[in-house]
């Protein structure tokens, strides 16, 4: 009788142990992959080019993004249906999962890693969670557009000092919300900073807000050093007298690359990567590349940019030298090339090829492929070293 | 009276003609979903619920006749993101895409 005893704890003993198996190591060589079509997300070990575990269920992740808890072990994963997931990456779950919105636009964890951003289009404006339950915390409409719409809210990153920065799509406008005291958000209005603004980023010191703007030429910038001073409009000369091209695909700023002293953009409606003097921000020149960029992406170090492109062309990646600003490598990974990520010391770049359904991982030394994983029709690529990067 | 049974035949064949129009080889169907789902998909949702673009199911797009659609997807909307498709589908395409998104497809 006591050995029956002794036998069903030692069996339910091991059954506990594997349904919760979890992993026991460092986080930091980790990263996960949005499946874009099957609502999944596999989580990989970047150095054993390995997949660790695959988590269903996290709805559309059609332009999907994710950030990390400062510890690296959460993923909060912002899905384009309202969805918001934070899955515990050593052990494969999901912790908790909410639909805060009916059609979002990425997100951003705060300075202190407490609360968790999302930018909704529907119902227009930010809402705000605690990092640890994703209970709601503060709920920040964006401008009533008409009586039955507000503008939706674009370009939503952190920045230093707990504030959230983001762009209103319809009415032009860059607020910052400073969370220092969660139940009462600050919020400071730049109204009038240009026309449709469609995306924004933050520079990795976190001093400078660019947004994007898609109904005029150049860049509205905002100085968080010195917010007083507003916004000013930059390379509103870019493009004058060109014929820009249709936009199959809008670009992306959140890999805004910086080298040296300079930063290199997509040419919105153009065959170009721009080059431009940061500080003065005036255009230094425009490089000529295969199609319109959507990704720029400084390797960690800034020797070389990494292109992608636009639909029809999205099927090339091609390599920028920083120093003689020449292309010296055209790639055609596949159909789809989505999305790109670093190694955190740039010895390797991740791509992501949709309809190959496949990641495909380059030497950025050679530039030569030299390892594919499978992947459901892949898109975002996320390593953990964003946990430490103002802005990503 | 001639002249109204005129028009009306006209109207009829117009009708005609307009299906036949919209007969897309099941190849090209096929292409043309993966476009709708993964580059449409990418302003207005992989679900055509929305995103910076509009919702394309059949509730939002009831107001909307077939050819306004079909000129939409050709042409653009000037003064929006929409860009013309022309260069990658034909005008009967469109037409087709259009009476596919009137009837609720989700791809």
């Amino acid at each position: 009788m006591r050995l029956i005893r002794y036998l069903l704890s030692a069996l339910l003993l091991y059954s506990g142990q594997a349904s919760a198996d979890c992993l026991t190591r460092g986080t930091g060589d980790m990263g996960i992959v949005i499946e874009r079509a099957d609502g999944s997300v596999q989580v990989l070990d970047r150095r054993a080019h390995k997949s660790l575990f695959r988590i269903e269920g996290l709805g559309d992740l059609s332009h999907a993004s994710a950030v990390y808890s400062p510890d690296e072990r959460y993923a909060y994963i912002f899905g384009r249906d309202g969805g918001l997931t934070r899955i515990d990456i050593l052990c494969g779950s999901i912790t908790h999962r909410i639909v805060q919105g009916g059609n979002s636009i990425g997100g951003a964890i705060s300075q202190d890693g407490n609360l968790i951003a999302v930018s909704n289009y529907e119902p227009g404006g930010v809402k705000i969670f605690s990092a640890s339950d994703l209970s709601l915390v503060a709920d920040i409409p964006s401008t009533p557009v008409n009586s039955e719409k507000r503008s939706k809210t674009v370009g939503l990153v952190d920045a230093t000092d707990q504030r959230f920065v983001f762009s209103l799509y319809d009415t032009g406008e860059t607020w910052i919300v400073d969370m220092t005291d969660p139940a009462n958000p600050a919020i400071q209005k730049h109204t009038q900073i240009g026309q449709l603004p469609y995306d924004g980023l933050i520079t990795r010191d976190g001093r400078y807000y660019i947004a994007g703007l898609f109904g005029q030429d150049g860049l509205a910038l905002l100085d968080l050093w010195h917010p007083e001073q507003g916004t000013r409009l930059i390379l509103k000369d870019y493009g004058k007298g060109e014929q820009k091209l249709p936009v199959y695909k809008m670009p992306h700023l959140e890999g805004w690359a910086m080298a040296g002293n300079r930063a290199f953009l997509p040419g919105v409606g153009h065959h170009q990567v721009l080059v431009v003097e940061r500080g003065e921000w005036n255009p230094v020149t425009k490089i000529p590349v295969h199609g319109q960029p959507v990704f720029v992406m400084a390797r960690p170090d800034g020797r070389q940019i990494w292109v992608n492109f636009a639909f029809p062309d999205n099927d090339t990646i091609q390599v920028i030298d920083t120093e003689s600003l020449q292309v010296i490598k055209t790639l055609k990974p596949g159909k789809g090339a989505l999305h790109m990520e670093f190694a955190p010391r740039g010895e390797e770049v991740w791509i992501s090829i949709r309809d190959k359904n496949e990641l495909q991982v380059y030497d950025t030394r050679s530039l030569e492929l030299i390892h594919t994983l499978p992947a459901a029709n892949p898109s975002g690529i996320f390593f953990t070293s964003r946990a430490h990067t103002t802005g990503l | 009276m001639t002249r109204i049974i005129v028009a009306i035949t006209a109207i009829l064949l117009a009708g005609i003609g307009s299906v036949v129009s919209a007969e897309v080889p099941l190849q090209r169907q096929t292409e043309l979903l993966h476009l709708l789902k993964h580059d449409c998909g990418s302003c207005h949702g992989m679900r055509l619920e929305g995103g910076l673009g509009p919702a394309l199911t059949a509730q939002r797009l009831a107001p909307y006749g077939i050819d306004f659609l079909a000129l939409t997807i050709i042409q653009g909307r000037p003064g929006t993101p929409m860009p013309p498709w022309r260069p990658f589908i034909s005008e009967h395409e469109a037409r087709w895409l259009a009476q596919q998104l009137k009837q609720g497809i989700r791809p």
